[in-house]
């Protein structure tokens, strides 16, 4: 065989997380996942236009027109997406030309409002991809995410009179721990029983769900109020906002980004990282090399759940200000689907997660222009995510050769394993 | 008459390898053709191409003189192809009958089987060829033997004219091989056909024909077994001189390294798999279990090296007690372990070399500092190894799982021979591998005796047992039937306990149970 001809070379290149992204794209593999985001967006411009009723009411008369106000439908819809979620390029030149700092702000904000979206996502996606690593399939991050806000938002109020430096850092802790804690449950659930964390997981997220709203309606209650709502948290605890209103981005963003780099260091940096992703390339191995499988286990848990905390923290601390029922719309579920689209690489994972930022804001601005509604990128997630953890599809539909060593398949061992 | 089978110019292309480079090959009928080469030679993939699996790129099969479709293996049990994988198609719980029915069943009016049709068709399959099998036996109550029998009956139920038998006798006995090849002789008296796939020299010259040997892709050579001997047959198929007699000095033991003390361990079904052995390990010294897989070694080396607990006995390693230590703290005294399935234990096949070479030790100075991997010093200490230990692989970043299987079995051994050890657990250690990197591994393993490792292997290869061993202990049942020194010790005798044959019996009367065996 011509491997065995090769004779070893010498190359000692320094591995970063660029190079490593760089690696996985040119070997093919990030090319399912980009043609299966481009695959989703046709698609759903067919079911905009599919939705389109005047298409149907003009068909009749003429297909070809029927078919021209379809594409037309689909355009809008595209461009108002566009609009809402990176900017108007007609308002951001008039704003800058005008020089009115107002209306420069609100030219900007689409962009800095996707950013400020994809925050959540990114710790969420994070939380899912390190567990993915370590073989563990987290379905909690949702629930993991609720606990992190509820113990988040509780230091921000309850606590009083302390500096920002201190306030803020110990609100960030509290969240992180929070989800820990839920994240510790399963895993340790898992390694001690081998009790599957995919029913467990789910459980616990019944659980955080009853509970948070238990506490609204009781101990967190905001006082004089009879909405399940929690006092607003105190401004020593507030992430800081960089702009005037109406942009609400904030540091959260770059806490989020460093969160990202921490991830990757751990994984590909540290001994703790070697012995995470080999427990989850290889339990086997990992056990016959000598590794503590119960207690890698239990740390990417409590390590996923921190992460997942991380997201609820930053929604209630950067945003909300305070905690009310419907404050997550789905990040921790999303964020499952976004880990697969990154790779379950930390670089992948923000890439991901400012995609789906920008498709939920964007979102808004579609309904509001072009009367699409917003149901319909819920659609094209979901289509993007059919077509990622069936990259078969994707192969037939381009023709791509399928891989030798197929690095597609999930991080993660099957039932009970 | 045209041969029964033809392959002209076939060619396979891999991306980036050339598995089949126009490979010509006849079989006549009544013939015996054994098919030779190293693991990754491109046999299987031949094999692959005329049982459907592949298309080849480039090439024409004649099947009796007229040139065959394959496109699948429908098509070629159509042709009268039929092949026996090395790792049964069976269905356990299913009986014979309804096994050699799967697939083409005998159905009576309204869709119901009809076993009784089936089961008479099988009676006459293994009158005619001598192929001993009740067909309402359980598969799951047969012995391996038993089972490839049924294997067999399968295609000649299928009417295969050709028959493809991969690496037949890697599952069996001496004595269960033998009664293999007579079965073969009674095939080819009737007018079929077989291509046997083998890498064992010694059988190959025992019952071939004619021999094809394959390298790289490529047809080396042809020759008959009258022609040729082992000696010429490996160097063929490596392409080199290649050493088949392994030098060795004699042993010279020393303390007492490794004590089993009446051990006895479960399996994975909770079903006693050992029952109570003892024996010793000295420094020095390589002690062969021998015994046909399945007997109870896995389980033993799993609980040597700390993967298993033992239900009852002591395992004494250096002194020390470690019937309940862990993996980890039985490493860290000086031990070594080469698993028996290097894909499943012994590497993460989607990390690099590099990262493999210190699966057990990258937690330790130098190749950790505090927490962080010192991932350039592990780099170059994996260079190292590479040339030291010969691993031929594009660089020490490729992944494990692309490398051939003796290279991805030289990592192993690099790792765990690249310690001071004091004791060397080798489970299987050159299992499908190539004779080139057989030759190298089995020197590593007698220099580590050299060095004063205890070294206890294991493997159901008798010629390794026999060349490696300064004694050999046979494993039967989960029980050890006898410890001889490997000097003086027969290759008969050896098979017979592992067949589960107390010694006594075989050293009394050898000859007669040969007859008895014959007579049957």
């Amino acid at each position: 065989m011509a491997k065995k001809d090769t004779q070893p070379q010498t190359s000692s290149k320094k591995k970063t997380a660029f190079g490593i992204f760089l690696e996985e794209l040119t070997r093919g593999s990030l090319l399912v996942p980009i043609l299966a985001i481009v695959t989703g967006l046709l698609l759903g411009g067919l079911i905009v236009a599919l939705t389109t009723e005047q298409v149907y009411t003009t068909w009749s008369e003429s297909p070809l027109e029927a078919i021209g106000i379809g594409v037309n439908a689909a355009l809008r819809s595209y461009g108002a997406l566009f609009n809402g979620s990176i900017g108007n390029p007609e308002r951001i030149i008039d704003a800058l030309s005008s020089g009115e700092e107002a209306a420069i702000r609100r030219a900007f904000n689409p962009f800095l409002e996707s950013l400020t979206k994809s925050v959540p996502y990114i710790f969420a996606g994070l939380a899912v991809a390190l567990g993915f690593r370590a073989g563990l399939f987290n379905i909690g991050a949702e629930g993991q995410l609720f606990i992190g806000a509820i113990t988040s938002v509780y230091v921000g109020f309850a606590l009083t009179g302390l500096p920002a430096i201190i306030h803020l850092p110990l609100a960030l802790g509290a969240g992180a721990l929070g989800g820990a804690l839920w994240g510790f449950i399963p895993g340790w659930l898992k390694a001690k029983t081998g009790g599957h964390e995919v029913i467990n997981t789910i459980m616990m997220n019944y659980i955080a769900f009853r509970l948070s709203e238990y506490l609204l309606r009781g101990p967190l209650q905001r006082p004089g109020s009879t909405n399940p709502i929690s006092p607003f948290i105190e401004a020593s605890a507030q992430l800081p906002r960089f702009f005037d209103s109406p942009i609400r981005f904030h540091l959260g963003f770059f806490i989020a980004l460093a969160a990202a780099y921490g991830v990757y260091w751990l994984l590909f940096k540290t001994r703790i990282g070697f012995e995470l992703r080999t427990v989850g390339a290889n339990p086997k191995a990992a056990r016959y090399a000598g590794m503590n499988i119960v207690w890698v286990t239990v740390l990417a848990m409590s390590l996923s759940g921190a992460l997942a905390g991380m997201a609820g923290a930053n929604e209630v601390l950067g945003l909300n200000y305070n905690l009310a029922p419907a404050f997550s719309s789905g990040y921790g579920f999303d964020s499952i689907a976004l880990a697969l689209i990154g790779k379950s690489h930390p670089l992948g994972v923000v890439l991901a997660a400012l995609l789906f930022g920008t498709l939920r804001n964007g979102a808004l601005q579609m309904q509001i222009a072009a009367n699409v509604p917003v149901d319909i990128i819920s659609v094209m997630q979901a289509l993007i995510l059919a077509f990622i953890a069936a990259p078969a599809i994707i192969r037939t539909i381009y023709r791509l050769r399928t891989p030798e060593d197929d690095d597609d398949q999930l991080h993660v061992r099957g039932w009970g394993g | 008459m045209p041969p029964v089978l033809e392959l002209r110019n076939i060619t396979k292309r891999f991306p980036g390898v050339l598995a089949n480079d126009r490979i010509d090959l006849t079989l006549n009928r009544g013939e015996i053709h054994a098919l030779l080469g190293e693991n990754g030679a491109g046999k299987s993939t031949l094999m692959n191409i005329l049982y459907g699996l592949y298309q080849p790129d480039e090439g024409e099969i004649f099947i009796n003189g007229e040139q065959a479709r394959i496109n699948s293996p429908t098509d070629a049990i159509h042709a009268g192809v039929g092949m026996v994988h090395q790792h049964f198609m069976l269905i356990p719980v299913f009986t014979v009958t309804e096994n050699v029915m799967l697939g083409s069943e005998s159905i009576k009016v309204g869709g119901v089987l009809d076993r009784k049709t089936a089961a008479e068709r099988i009676r006459e399959i293994s009158s005619a060829y001598g192929l001993a099998v009740n067909p309402d036996d359980y598969v799951r109550d047969l012995p391996v033997g038993g089972q490839q029998r049924v294997e067999i009956i399968k295609l000649l139920y299928r009417e295969a004219d050709i028959l493809i038998l991969d690496e037949p006798t890697a599952v069996l006995t001496p004595q269960e091989a033998d009664e293999l090849f007579k079965i073969m002789h009674s095939l080819t008296e009737r007018g079929k056909s077989i291509i046997f796939i083998t890498h064992k020299l010694r059988e190959v010259l025992d019952i071939a024909d004619r021999i094809t040997v394959i390298r790289r892709g490529q047809v080396v050579g042809s020759t008959t077994p009258k022609q040729a001997d082992q000696n010429k047959l490996a160097s063929m198929m490596v392409g080199r001189e290649v050493d088949l007699k392994l030098e060795k000095k004699a042993a010279k033991p020393g303390a007492v390294v490794l004590e089993v003390e009446n051990l006895k361990i479960a399996d994975d079904r909770n079903q006693i798999a050992v029952d109570g052995i003892s024996f010793q390990v000295h420094a020095g010294e390589v002690l062969g279990v021998a015994g046909v897989q399945g007997n109870g070694q896995t389980e033993l080396v799993e609980a040597v090296t700390g993967l298993r607990n033992a239900l009852e006995g002591h395992i004494h390693l250096l002194g020390e007690d470690t019937t309940q230590a862990s993996p980890r703290h039985i490493t860290e005294l000086g031990t070594a372990h080469i698993p028996e399935d290097r894909q499943r234990d012994g590497l993460v096949l989607n990390f690099p070399v590099a990262d493999n070479l210190v699966l057990n030790t990258y937690y330790k100075q130098p190749y950790s500092q505090g927490l962080i991997m010192q991932h350039e010093l592990i780099a170059e200490t994996a260079k190292t190894r590479v040339e030291n230990f010969d691993i031929r692989t594009p660089s020490v970043e490729t992944s494990a799982g692309s490398l051939s299987g003796g290279n991805q079995q030289k990592v192993i051994v690099a790792r765990e021979l690249s310690r001071p050890l004091k004791l060397v657990v080798a489970s299987q250690p050159t299992r499908g591998l190539d004779v080139g990197s057989i030759e190298y591994i089995h020197g590593r393993l007698v220099a580590s005796r050299d060095e004063g490792a205890a070294v206890l292997l294991v493997s159901s290869e008798l010629d390794e047992i026999m060349q490696l061993s300064d004694r050999i202990a046979v494993m039967y049942r989960g029980k050890i039937v006898d410890v001889l020194p490997a000097k003086g010790a027969s290759k008969e005798q050896i098979g017979l306990l592992m067949a589960g044959l107390s010694g006594q019996k075989t050293l009394k009367n050898p000859a007669k149970r040969g007859k008895s065996r014959k007579d049957a």
